[in-house]
């Protein structure tokens, strides 16, 4: 469908999905994401809790927490 | 990939949805789908139907039996729908226009007749797909391209509308408080009767440009600081409740459904 995905343990991100509102950069606890050129970017990976929120509140289901 | 709640539920073909970034409809319809899988409901037994507005494309993207139907009437084809099968879950998704203002009048004999069909209100105060004319709720002195000066309408509190007009489950949560949302939900689908919940979302295009209200981001920072709990403001004094809005479960009292008692006269003349 798309190459433009970045899967890590933890998270997933769909970049072609992502329109960069910075919802989950604003309500992530830990600070892992960024919105950079109008995408998110994951640049804290070590400290995500895997809470969720980032997925609960994406409203183009851009991101998601894996293995859940 | 998506996610499994996406992957399970949504047209992923049609994804990423036309919305705006930030519009707080993508945030509600995926709630919608969370609270539909915990229940575990068969989907073959659902319908989800919706009017005209950006709120009514939500059944687009959705993975289930949906109707898309015309501006304002989401509520009387929905009727239509439970009349003729009554074993259906009937969901219906409309905008605080397409409820409240052009199709008001279905809302209220929805609520009064007690059927069972669960309405879900993304109220973004403003007619979004039409580029911001003020709406039913669109608060009091906030602007719209119909009102460059200041809305001097006062605004429809959609729960209190809902429940003086006979709806047995109503709610209200936002876009930001996303469980409560899909908890208020899931407790809608589960009563047998009108259940209204109302679901406040963003539309920073529109209402939030109109009004200088920021970012998507800035808007459901709003959300979550001027949100008090039904069950805390019990608890709370009057004037911390200044400029506050309430969210939670405002009523859940079960009356006898309307398909139901419908059959009960088809009932008696087949005995005879
Ligand atoms: C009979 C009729 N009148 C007017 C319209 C134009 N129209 C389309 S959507 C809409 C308002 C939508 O507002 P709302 O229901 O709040 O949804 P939103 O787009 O804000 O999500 C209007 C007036 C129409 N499509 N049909
Ligand atoms: S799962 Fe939680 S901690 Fe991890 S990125 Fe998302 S919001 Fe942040
Ligand atoms: S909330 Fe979703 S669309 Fe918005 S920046 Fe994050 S991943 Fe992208
Ligand atoms: S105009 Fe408003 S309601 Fe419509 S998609 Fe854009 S942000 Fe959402």
């Amino acid at each position: 469908m798309n190459n433009n995905e970045t899967v890590t343990e933890k998270l997933a991100v769909n970049e072609n999905w992502c329109k960069g509102c910075g919802i989950c950069v604003k309500f992530c606890p830990k600070n892992v994401l960024i919105v950079e050129n109008e995408k998110v970017k994951i640049v804290d990976i070590e400290k995500c809790i895997q809470c969720g929120l980032c997925e609960l509140r994406c409203p183009d289901y851009a991101i998601y927490v894996r293995g859940k | 990939m998506p996610s499994a709640i996406v992957s399970e539920y949504f047209r992923t073909n049609k994804l990423p949805q036309i919305w705006c970034p930030g519009c707080g409809h993508g945030i509600i319809t995926r709630a919608i789908t969370v609270a539909i899988d915990k229940l575990g409901l068969d989907r073959d037994k659902i319908c989800i139907v919706s009017g005209i507005g950006c709120s009514s494309r939500a059944p687009g993207y959705m993975d289930f039996d949906t109707l898309h139907t015309t501006h304002g009437r989401a509520l009387a084809f929905a009727t239509g729908i439970k009349m003729a099968n009554p074993d259906l879950k009937v969901i219906v998704i409309t905008g605080d226009g397409d409820a409240t203002a052009i199709g008001g009048n279905h809302l209220i004999h929805a609520c009064r007749r007690n059927i069972d069909i669960t309405a879900i209100i993304y109220n973004n105060n403003i007619y979004g797909m039409t580029g911001g004319q003020y709406s039913p709720t669109t608060p009091k002195f906030d602007k719209g391209t119909t009102a460059p000066y200041g809305n001097v309408d006062k605004a429809f509190d959609i729960p209190a509308l809902a429940a003086a007009a006979g709806a047995t489950y109503v709610g209200r949560s936002t876009a930001y408080h996303t469980q409560l949302l899909i908890s208020l939900i899931e407790n809608g689908i589960k009563n047998e009767g009108f259940s209204l919940i109302e679901a406040i979302s963003v539309c920073p295009t529109y209402y939030g440009r109109k009004n200088k209200k920021g970012s998507a981001v800035e808007m459901l920072e709003w959300q979550k600081n001027h949100a008090v709990n039904i069950a805390a403001a019990s608890k709370m004094a009057p004037e911390s409740l200044d400029g506050k809005f309430l969210i939670g479960e405002f009523k859940n009292s079960p009356e006898p459904e309307y398909t139901k008692e419908y059959q009960k006269i088809i009932d008696m003349f087949k005995k005879e």
